[in-house]
């Protein structure tokens, strides 16, 4: 699961609105470049260059499984009935601050589940069609998202040492070892 | 996770491959929830039928991948297939049940079976759904077909252990009849059913029912429609927090009848994840706020008053632009026989505009009641439709060409034009009423 996630890594969009967020800004500037004077390789393919480690997480195991992908951050907590369409895996929430984005094949970094006890069966089905995340960071436990978490297979973690929504920005590399409860993220300097 | 014998054997398989699958899910979802063990449970809501071209679609392929045959889906594989996936999330098909262990109510679906071309189901979803519905019936799931199985017989009492599904349900059997339920999902609760467990977390301990968050009333809470704004705009601020509210000055609520906290838990459990609040002098749990509380300091107490009821009536109406309305549904949560009543009365004599559809649910077996009161001729002969089993959010179905909707429910307000696109009117009963026969919206609350 782990080595299919990293072949297949979803195009990064350019100047994505997340990447231009003022907390991401800060973190950049005051945490990673000054702890990295040398930006390490993390992949085998030549444009990973300048992909740099900007943190580890420690986590509880949710769900056990290893993936990457690149993250898909939402301060906003997600229905999951009402709140998805799993056909496309896109959030189709009226003012969520992910409407009209997909989460499919993205570390989904969010707050937790709230809404309809619909969840796990709409994760269910994205499973099914392939449009589920290919891992879950969040932060609050209940049972909606335990249980969707459990049906889409994908690994997950929670109750964090620190917060994943502070850390984690959108289009970040991120490594999830949920069995191990390791999270490594990863950002791509500017050239 | 701690497991009783009884539960060790069950997931070993005594009780053959299917209870062991059942057990099996279970202990993933305990475990992933962080629960030390199990609770018994003798009350089971949840969805166990196929009620969507996609599982009738899945059952298609499981079959022909199983044999060169053409596939049967009368065949009792094609249901054990579905079961086996949507139920058990077990990728191995297992063999149906012969019996679910506990008392077990069917909720609501995506469409009512007696009006396929109104809600634009295909006879074939509707012929394969009927297979699985006779097959749930022989398992002892009882076929009650709502969102609200607590109008129809399925009353909780105080302190008892349920598995249900239903946000607006849950809130309710919570917070208004003292049971205990955390918000189970499809695969939980049908597991739930065949195994009478359900994972001891949340709602059923003691400490997690506890209000930590509280809300103060300063204006008058009393209709239908204010409670709904108010369950709105609380969940909107508590999220899935346990709130206590209380009148000005610490006073307990005016007592509230079944629509009123029906309503007001719906609206709750949208805009937030709300499954427990104590209403203080409502709630079992809540004869006082030191009852409500533990007796521990609230972390944060918030006013609710005319500013907030105006902002949250705007935040819902955010969809409306147009006044002209071609829609109407009522009956979310459905209907009780009062309600029907009331539109019943409020259609005596007069018809649904031309260019718009009043549909109106309530389940089954209320409907039963209203054909026989009259109520049912009553809202026919206006031109309106008492369905059941289902509503226009969890069917995705409207009157064709419809684009506008008025409606008596924040929930529905809230989830229909995400779901189906249309734009929303939120008022009163015989506002909405008033719309139908119209075709115009001309409230304001």
């Amino acid at each position: 699961m782990g080595s299919d996630a990293v072949t297949h890594l979803p195009t990064r969009s350019p100047a994505s609105q997340e990447s231009a967020r003022p907390d991401c800004a800060l973190d950049i500037e005051n945490s990673f470049l000054r702890a990295n004077k040398q930006a390490p390789t993390i992949a085998t393919g030549q444009d990973d260059f300048n992909w740099v480690e900007i943190g580890v997480l420690l986590g509880r195991c949710v769900v056990p499984g290893v993936a990457q992908a690149l993250a898909l951050v939402t301060r906003d907590r997600i229905s999951g009935w009402g709140g998805v369409d799993p056909r496309t895996g896109t959030v189709v929430e009226t003012r969520h601050e992910l409407r009209g984005q997909s989460f499919a094949g993205r570390v989904l970094v969010f707050p937790g589940a709230k809404g309809s006890s619909g969840w796990s069966a709409q994760f269910h089905i994205a499973r099914l069609m392939g449009t589920a995340p290919a891992a879950w960071l969040f932060n609050e436990m209940n049972t909606k998202m335990a249980l969707g978490a459990v049906v889409s297979h994908a690994p997950a973690v929670t109750d964090f040492d620190r917060d994943p929504l502070t850390l984690i920005c959108s289009g970040d590399r991120v490594h999830v070892d949920a069995s191990q409860g390791r999270v490594t993220v990863w950002r791509q300097l500017p050239a | 996770m701690k497991l009783s014998d009884d539960e060790k054997a069950m997931r070993d398989g005594r009780d053959g491959p299917t209870i062991a699958r059942a057990m099996d899910l279970l202990i993933r979802y305990g475990k992933a929830l962080g629960a030390e063990d199990f609770v018994e449970t003798r009350n089971v809501c949840g969805t166990v039928t196929a009620t969507t071209p996609f599982m009738r679609d899945f059952a298609m392929r499981a079959l022909e991948q199983r044999t060169h045959d053409a596939p049967n889906l009368d065949s009792a594989a094609a249901l054990d297939a579905v079961f086996s996936e949507f139920n058990l999330d077990s990728a191995e098909t297992v063999p149906l049940p012969s019996r679910v262990r506990a008392f077990s109510s069917h909720l609501q679906l995506g469409f009512d079976p007696r009006h396929p071309e109104l809600m634009g189901v295909s006879e074939q979803t509707v012929a394969f759904y009927r297979k699985s519905e006779a097959m749930a019936a022989r398992m002892g799931v009882q076929m009650m077909n709502t969102c609200t199985p607590y109008q129809v017989g399925n009353v909780p009492t105080r302190g008892e252990h349920c598995a249900w599904m239903e946000s607006s349900a849950i809130v309710y059997i919570n917070s208004v009849l003292g049971a205990r339920t955390n918000a189970e999902g499809r695969e939980s609760a049908s597991c739930a059913m065949l195994t009478g467990r359900i994972p001891n977390w949340g709602f059923h301990l003691d400490g997690p029912r506890l209000a930590t968050l509280g809300i103060e009333l300063d204006i008058d809470v009393d209709t239908v429609e204010d409670w709904g704004l108010l369950g709105y705009w609380m969940g909107g601020w508590v999220q899935d927090q346990v709130p206590v509210v209380w009148r000005r000055g610490g006073q307990a609520l005016r007592p509230a009848n079944l629509p009123r906290l029906k309503h007001f838990g719906a609206a709750a459990s949208s805009s937030g994840g709300v499954e427990m609040v104590h209403l203080l002098g409502i709630t079992p749990e809540a004869p006082s706020l030191e009852a409500a509380t533990g007796g521990r300091a609230l972390r944060e107490v918030r006013r609710y008053g005319r500013e907030e009821r105006a902002a949250t009536l705007a935040t819902i109406n955010h969809t409306g632009r147009e006044r002209r309305v071609d829609y109407v549904m009522l009956g979310c949560p459905h209907y009780n026989i009062e309600q029907i009543w009331e539109a019943a009365c409020l259609l005596e004599g007069r018809r649904v505009h031309a260019d718009c559809a009043l549909w109106i649910f309530t389940p089954r077996a209320i409907k039963a009641l209203a054909d026989r009161n009259g109520y049912t001729a009553t809202i026919e002969a206006a031109g309106g439709e008492l369905m059941t089993d289902s509503c226009s959010a969890m069917s995705r179905a409207v009157p064709k060409g419809a684009r506008v909707v008025a409606l008596d429910s924040v929930k529905q307000a809230h989830y229909l034009p995400a779901i189906v696109g249309l734009q929303a009117w939120y008022g009163t009963t015989a506002q909405c009423i008033e719309a139908a026969c119209t075709g115009k919206w001309e409230a304001t609350l």
